[in-house]
């Protein structure tokens, strides 16, 4: 562009302004943050749900009643390798299985059977034995993981949130 | 965008001083109540001729160029816009600066307003609210062939101002002109015919 300099700052065309106003750019901060809080919350909406994967949920023998105590709990692997899931026998018939993720900072939790929960030693974190939070930073429950009795097997069917 | 076979015609020959041009502008919802337009009397001691004067949309605009706060912008396809609200100093150099005695100060808010081809319509394939209501054809908008075909009169879009040469979007219908021929205001407000 010929003529002087500032011409170059401030040009008539509209299409080769690109000054950015203060309020300009005050707007696009309140938008930018706005949409990051929207999308922030939408993804704490969906990341405690969990998704089943293409095909449903698969379901797969996880132990025998007779390996378990009444009041005892194992570990085992759903719906994948690595998905470490804790199953609980609360009483003779009655079974509970839970992610084994802190649904905190994703440590491991452990059955106490004494004072009957479950307990995140990372940071004091308790559930009771329906996986609600008693105490400590957890936000939401423990994922639930559904199990049938068969005989003397046991299935793991899903996940429910 | 305005569709570029949409043309702006104003002949003041035809203009019968109405004033319709003038509350149909004041209307528009984007500026209701405020018109961006007005009516100038040509000689009124010796004559009842009157010119709508609405924004020629320069090639060059005057306005900008004399505006010190960056606050008159043109668009991609020709159309000087109004004040930009937020920058606008109410210093009333454009008034000064322009040739054809467009834009006014609006005292009261402190900011230029002028005519900005009601761009909310005329980008949205709308007429103007001023051309939709005059009833002489003074102001008339559409394909420059069809004006042609219709009227008498050529339309001219490159004025002389002494040795400045201003060429603008809006055209000027003159009697018997040649195409794109140019008039020589200084001259013509000295009083010598120049052709």
């Amino acid at each position: 562009m010929s003529g002087p300099a500032w011409k170059e700052d401030f040009p008539v065309s509209w299409v080769d302004d690109h000054y950015v106003t203060r309020r300009e750019f005050t707007k696009s901060l309140g938008l930018v943050s706005c949409a990051a809080c929207v999308a922030n919350g939408a993804l704490l909406a969906t990341a405690g749900a969990a998704q089943p994967p293409p095909g449903g949920w698969p379901r797969v023998l996880v132990g025998r009643v007779s390996g378990v105590p009444v009041g005892g709990s194992f570990v085992f692997d759903y719906p994948a390798a690595g998905d470490r899931c804790i199953l609980l026998r609360l009483e003779a018939d009655r079974f509970a299985a839970f992610s084994q993720k802190c649904t905190h900072l994703g440590c491991p939790v452990l059955w106490q059977p004494g004072p009957r929960r479950l307990y995140c030693p990372c940071h004091e974190g308790f559930f009771d034995e329906e996986g609600r939070v008693l105490a400590g930073p957890p936000p939401r429950p423990l994922p639930r993981i559904g199990i049938e009795r068969e005989g003397d097997d046991l299935w793991a069917i899903g996940i429910r949130s | 965008m305005i569709d570029p076979e949409m043309e702006f015609f104003l002949d003041p020959s035809r203009c019968i001083g109405c004033k319709a041009c003038f509350h149909a502008c004041a209307e528009c919802e984007t500026h209701r109540g405020v018109s961006m337009i007005h009516l100038d009397y040509v000689d009124r001691e010796e004559s009842v001729q009157t010119v709508p004067v609405v924004c020629m949309h320069c090639e060059d605009p005057a306005c900008a160029a004399a505006c010190p706060a960056d606050a008159i912008k043109k668009t991609a396809d020709g159309v000087v816009q109004s004040a930009l609200q937020s920058r606008c100093i109410g210093c009333s150099n454009c008034v000064l600066a322009c040739p054809f005695g467009v834009p006014r100060t609006i005292e009261a808010i402190d900011q230029m307003m002028k005519c900005d081809l009601c761009y909310d319509r005329t980008s949205a394939g709308k007429r103007p609210m001023c051309v939709t209501v005059c009833p002489s054809g003074a102001l008339a908008y559409g394909p420059r062939r069809e004006i042609e075909r219709l009227r008498r009169e050529r339309p001219v879009s490159r004025f002389e101002f002494g040795e400045e040469t201003v060429r603008t979007k809006v055209r000027l219908m003159l009697p018997g002109a040649a195409e794109e021929a140019e008039m020589d205001v200084a001259a013509l407000m000295a009083g010598e015919e120049r052709r």
